[in-house]
């Protein structure tokens, strides 16, 4: 009941309905209550929208009752290409040489399989009836072979083990094609047993390489034989971005891998924090982890936190980050083998293009 | 800079939806239009469509009240077609060679990509008033639309009083700015 008469305030404020009193003291509170100026701001907005919508409606309907009676009065008439067309209409002139060039094609089909019908000797009815059963049969058993074969891939023992519970899930992106990935570290960070999961369902083993609390990042390698080293379509940004630049993010909020896009609406985070910087995306649980790509297809940050307060308030850490990570990384000898791709090949790619490419390198996390 | 003033006329007839004024613009114009896009490869109800749109960019310059007419309502009204004429050719790649035109022009990007913007929006509120349903569509129309007041409203849809119109108005009022920013969000 309070949000219908606060709005209904915010609507007689804004029409000027209200009377001298009223509203100072609605501007008094406006000063003092954040909220309630962005409701006002962003009701204002609605309403130019709706009026703009409303008057363009009925302007439209005029025009169209306007050009309905003049065709009806014979005003608007349909007009004939005039002999002094500027340019040739291409269209009509090929319609012609399109018209002739099908029926030469009709024809010559229809003669070839007339020919052919003439030539090709004809078959033995009941040879062909036992050939047809040599294929049922032969048939028969490749379908028994087939359950034979989902039976035994049933029986075998999936490497993760299915009695795990897992607790915690989010996104990871791969950053070497070696098997090196890196997310957030509140995904992982109480975990005994990491898994990820790529797009085509996948499941690999990983372990926490790198794990840092503070700033919020982790890095896993994948430990499991059936992984298969690949080549990298994305590079990871050293600098830092400019505001109102277009982003977009590749993440796991369900089971399928889901796309958001956004641009980037603070160089700093939450009460200026310099480790990261806003982005206004849809996130959502799960999309923690996440790359945030540029329209170049390079990595500027990890999706991170979500102000709870404040919707579209999403903050990701600032690329520079992870490239410190490895830096720290590297230090062991065990790790000295890292490389990341200095150039993005997805760079001249159009959005779709860049997507479908790079989601194959997106992983779902799970930890215990 | 020369002064039209039956120009001038027309366009303050056309900010106020008069439809005297549309007609007469038909009538002055549309002739002109049809042949330029006839020769261009169009039909007669491309012609429609394309004049349609270009009253609709007129009409928004005229109603914002900041426009001054620097040429006749006919050039501009040419150039806006031949304008948005041209992208569609792009768009469906009918478009063989440049197709210049010996006729006096005015630049009018900038309108058109104004117009493009606001005829974004303008299809995001269509669509989003498509998906409230009856009868929040029909309520809100009657409300901003049509400017009733909620005592009317209460009685032209039956509710018992305007109490109870006012807290459907404002359920129906939020699904719809869901949807609309929901789009537009998304579109930016």
């Amino acid at each position: 009941m309070d949000e219908i008469l606060l709005l209904d305030a915010v609507e007689r404020y804004l029409k000027g309905e209200m009377n001298e009193q009223e509203k100072t003291s609605f501007e008094q509170m406006r000063r003092t209550n954040p909220e309630l100026d962005q409701l006002v701001v962003e009701h204002h907005f609605f309403l130019d929208e709706v009026n703009r919508y409303s008057s363009i409606k009925a302007f439209k309907n005029n025009l169209h009752e306007t050009q309905t009676k003049l065709e009806a009065e014979g005003v608007l008439k349909e007009k004939e290409l005039g002999a002094g067309a500027k340019v040739v209409n291409l269209y009509r002139r090929y319609k012609k040489t399109i018209a002739i060039a099908a029926s030469i094609a009709g024809i010559t089909s229809l003669l070839t399989y007339a020919a052919t019908n003439l030539v090709a000797p004809k078959a033995d009815a009941e040879q062909i009836q036992e050939l047809s059963k040599k294929i049922d049969a032969i048939k028969k058993t490749t379908d028994a072979q087939g359950k034979e074969i989902s039976k035994v891939k049933t029986d075998i023992p999936t490497k993760v083990d299915p009695k795990i519970q897992f607790k915690s899930r989010g996104t990871a992106f791969l950053i070497d094609g070696k098997g090196y990935l890196a997310t957030n570290a509140h995904i992982i960070k109480t975990s005994n047993t990491v898994v990820v999961i790529n797009n085509k369902g996948d499941e690999f083993l990983a372990k926490i390489a790198f794990i840092d609390n503070v700033k919020d990042i982790a890095i896993l390698k994948i430990e499991d034989k059936d992984y298969k080293n690949i080549q990298l379509p994305y590079s990871i940004s050293k600098s830092t971005t400019d505001i109102a630049e277009p982003i977009y993010t590749l993440g796991y909020p369900r089971d399928e891998i889901v796309y958001g896009e956004g641009y980037l609406s603070a160089k700093t985070g939450f009460n200026g924090d310099t480790l990261t910087c806003q982005i206004d995306v849809p996130a959502n649980p799960g999309n923690s982890g996440g790359p945030i790509f540029n329209e170049n297809g390079e990595v500027i940050g990890i999706l991170s936190t979500k102000q709870l307060q404040t919707e579209g308030a999403v903050f990701a850490i600032q690329s520079k980050y992870i490239l410190k990570a490895l830096d720290e990384l590297k230090k062991d000898d065990k790790y000295a083998d890292i490389k990341i791709s200095s150039v993005s090949s997805v760079r001249k790619m159009e959005r779709k293009a860049q997507a479908r490419k790079v989601k194959d390198f997106i992983f779902m996390v799970k930890g215990n | 800079m020369k002064v039209y003033p039956n120009d001038d006329l027309l366009l303050k007839g056309l900010a106020s939806n008069d439809k005297q004024a549309i007609e007469a613009l038909y009538k002055e114009n549309f002739g002109l239009i049809q042949t330029y896009i006839l020769n261009n490869n169009g039909t007669t109800d491309d012609a429609k469509d394309i004049f349609q749109e270009a009253m609709i960019v007129l009409y928004e310059k005229a109603a914002s009240g900041s426009f001054e007419l620097t040429a006749q309502i006919k050039t501009y009204v040419y150039s806006v077609c031949r304008r948005l004429w041209l992208k569609r050719l792009q768009q469906s790649q009918r478009y063989n060679s440049p197709v210049e035109s010996l006729d006096e022009v005015v630049p009018v990007e900038e309108e058109l990509e104004e117009h493009q913007k606001k005829n974004e929006a303008y299809l995001m509120m269509e669509k989003a008033m498509g998906h409230i349903g009856e009868p929040c569509k029909s309520l809100l129309e009657a409300y901003y639309l049509h400017g009733k007041n909620m005592q009317e409203i209460a009685e032209n849809f039956g509710y018992t009083n305007a109490d109870n119109a006012k807290n459907q108005k404002y359920k129906c009022l939020m699904r719809l700015k869901k949807l609309f920013f929901t789009q537009y969000k998304n579109g930016n």
